[in-house]
């Protein structure tokens, strides 16, 4: 049994529950059989993943949900030896090239011109036997898709080796890059796709699928309920779909007030901010590593840990401190990204937070006491 | 496809397969992206850059051409130039003659000893086969030169002059800073400027009549707004909007959910927001932004624009804002989290129009 998710993604553009009419244009975009390089953009749990499927099912029918996974491996300038799975099928290849590390550019400029070269020839082959052979060569046939996942986080030294290469076989493959967000993507390549931008679906959207999604599997959703579900999600649509399975899992019938499970990393974390909103001290500052030591063991990210705490903290305190620790931190977890180790990074966040608050504390003690006498 | 499904007889489909295959090549026509299709054949289609050409056809009469830099923003000619060049300088022999390395070819130190060395030692005869002239030199092209490592770059200058006899260089780039030193006192230097609207404008509305596009007053006025003189980025959204609209009529929405333009009034309601002095409906409306999936660095080029117009702002708020933004903007350029430096520079926006005044 698959999990909801999976079993009620739509299978074709005609099928998308919302943005309906990009799915109308993507859907001619396709129809004339050819079309520019995709980036395709947009948050997490928005169906970006989905809409690249039902285009390429538009394109190719039913053949392209025939996946194999493929090993490949390349040989780094340095002799390193690189071991990268794929995803592919007759008609496309996925690769999430940010899976090398430092050498994505290896990977992408490998990959890229054994695909692009490689299809020419197998489709030339193809046409050499036009004589004999009947040649039912579609037209779509004669190039290769190429779908790469996770292209903000590449380096920029494969975001460049990109470029030229993305131009030079424009004839043999195509690229769907796929991204949550273009920041990271250098202009050079942003210029050479057509964006397409996935919003993410607004709460109602979310409770129509939900609503949809119960009565195909026979249940019945409390309005209130499928309400309280999206709000949860952040419009994220998958997040509102598992939540909502786990939830069927717990308790049927649903009832109005459900208590909606939440991940209990998040709960960790709540916990974390609030025990840091206790009491400041070097001692709970050590409880609070080992409580963010445990958190990145369980592999969250750090941006997320830190958004978190941010989210907890700031809904703690004053107006004015808030755009105080706002800032700070931005400029942690800028520090974060640049630097080796997450931990440092967020402890230091920590740490000042302690002290701006403590400082607060102390100062409104202080006016208290002035007001007092 | 279909002819196979139905078609068992061979004999049959005969007439069929060939009338099926001609539109399969015109396709193949359509295929090209307009940016290859419209690049300048010659140089004298190339717009704007007059000294360049100048210089160009001088030495085109002269058979005779100085190591080239270009450099200059992305989409404005510098490529096609170079190519138009070499294509008239050499004709047919155009391949033996042009090495063309870019950023996407391997370019390490060892290759600019090896391959580049090889080729430049290769020497290049005055004539042609069939007997007439032709400039006695190659050229090895290094694209995107500004991406090369700085010992890559040292490898060259040795390169450069000892070879001067038969081979030429050019190197393109964006940066010219990024060029060592050694290397662009070789050159002859020439800066590429940005195309003025109305080039940009002239040579859109050929393309679209050759393509038949069609085109509303604001729509051409919004490519022009938002490709900023690059005419690659100016082509790409032509073509990109031909194709997600192909018979209707395309308006300046089109082009700036291409172009991923954030809307006016997300911008003015996140000004408004600030104003309000209420962290709790900024964080929702910052959230929102990203939510509906805009980016970052396009936000805060947008609101670079209002403040620096804004009115409401004194100057030394203004000041203090875009400090701000441009901290924000290096730390997105280094990969921080996009919600966190918009949230930063909203608050300070937000301290600024409360508080200061």
């Amino acid at each position: 049994m698959s999990l909801w998710v999976d079993k009620y993604r739509p299978n074709s553009l005609n099928k998308l529950d919302y943005h309906k009419d990009q799915a109308a244009h993507l859907r001619k975009l396709v129809q004339c059989g050819d079309f520019p390089h995709l980036l395709i953009y947009g948050p997490s749990g928005s169906g970006k993943k989905t809409r690249i499927m039902c285009l390429l099912r538009e394109l190719y029918g039913s053949g392209v949900t025939k996946l194999r996974i493929e090993h490949q491996s390349f040989v780094t300038p340095s002799k390193k030896k690189l071991e990268i799975s794929t995803v592919a099928s007759n008609y496309h290849i996925e690769v999430n090239p940010s899976d090398a590390g430092i050498y994505d550019r290896v990977v992408i400029q490998e990959l890229l011109k054994t695909v692009a070269q490689s299809h020419q020839l197998q489709s030339a082959a193809q046409r050499q036997f036009k004589g004999t052979y009947y040649c039912f060569l579609s037209f779509s046939l004669q190039y290769i898709l190429v779908v790469l996942t996770e292209v903000d986080s590449l380096t920029k030294d494969a975001q460049h080796a990109l470029r030229r290469t993305m131009e030079k076989y424009m004839a043999t493959c195509r690229l769907i890059l796929c991204c949550n967000s273009t920041s990271k993507v250098i202009p050079a390549i942003r210029s050479r796709c057509l964006g397409v931008r996935v919003p993410a679906p607004t709460v109602n959207e979310i409770i129509q699928v939900l609503q949809a999604t119960c009565k195909k599997e026979g249940l019945n959703l409390p309005a209130e309920f499928a309400n309280r579900i999206a709000v949860h999600s952040n419009r994220n649509l998958r997040r509102a779909m598992l939540i909502c399975e786990a939830c069927r899992v717990q308790q049927y019938p649903f009832s109005e007030n459900q208590e909606i499970i939440e991940p209990d990393w998040e709960l960790y974390l709540k916990e974390t901010a609030r025990q840091i909103i206790d009491q400041q001290s070097p001692k709970r500052l050590f409880e609070v590593r080992g409580r963010l030591y445990e958190l990145l063991i369980h592999c969250i990210p750090s941006d997320v840990i830190m958004k978190g705490l941010l989210k907890e903290l700031t809904s703690n305190c004053d107006g004015q401190l808030k755009c105080e620790i706002t800032q700070l931190a931005a400029a942690y977890e800028h520090s974060l990204q640049l630097g080796q180790k997450s931990i440092y990074h967020l402890e230091a966040f920590v740490a000042k937070f302690m002290a701006i608050y403590k400082r607060f504390l102390e100062e409104g003690l202080v006016e208290g006491l002035n007001d007092f006498f | 496809m279909q002819a196979f499904l139905k078609g068992s007889s061979l004999s049959k489909n005969d007439g069929e397969t060939s009338t099926k295959q001609k539109p399969s090549s015109e396709d193949k026509k359509r295929l090209e992206p307009w940016v290859e299709k419209y690049r300048p054949k010659c140089v004298d289609d190339v717009a704007y850059q007059e000294e360049v050409v100048a210089v160009l056809k001088k030495s085109l009469k002269d058979l005779e051409l100085p190591n080239l830099l270009f450099y200059g923003p992305p989409g404005t000619g510098k490529t096609s130039t170079i190519l138009a060049i070499s294509k008239e300088l050499f004709g047919d022999m155009y391949k033996t003659r042009i090495l063309e390395l870019n950023a996407s070819d391997e370019r390490g130190i060892s290759v600019v000893r090896e391959k580049v060395k090889t080729f430049a030692q290769l020497s290049a005869s005055g004539v042609r086969p069939d007997g007439r002239p032709c400039p006695p030199f190659k050229i090895v092209i290094l694209d995107e030169a500004d991406s090369m490592t700085s010992a890559a770059q040292a490898a060259l200058r040795r390169t450069m002059e000892k070879e001067t006899r038969s081979t030429r260089f050019c190197l393109i780039c964006n940066y010219v800073s990024r060029i060592i030193e050694p290397i662009t006192s070789r050159c002859a230097k020439f800066r590429f400027k940005p195309l003025s609207n109305d080039i940009l404008e002239k040579r859109l509305q050929e393309i679209c009549k050759n393509e038949g596009l069609k085109f509303n007053e604001t729509a051409m006025k919004a490519v022009l707004e938002t490709s900023e003189g690059d005419m690659r980025k100016a082509i790409t959204y032509l073509q990109s909007a031909g194709r997600l609209k192909p018979d209707e009529i395309i308006n300046a929405e089109d082009i700036c959910e291409i172009a991923g333009v954030v809307p006016e009034d997300i911008i003015t309601e996140l000004m408004k927001v600030c104003n309000n002095n209420s962290y709790e409906k900024l964080e929702s409306a910052v959230q929102n932004i990203i939510l509906e999936g805009y980016s970052a660095t396009q936000v805060m080029n947008q609101l670079h624009d209002t403040i620096v117009t804004s009115d409401d702002l004194k100057d030394s708020q203004k000041s203090v804002i875009c400090e701000r933004l441009a901290v924000c903007d290096k730390r997105l350029m280094d990969g921080a989290d996009e919600y966190l430096q918009i949230m930063d520079l909203a608050t300070v926006i937000m301290a600024q129009m409360c508080n200061a005044s």
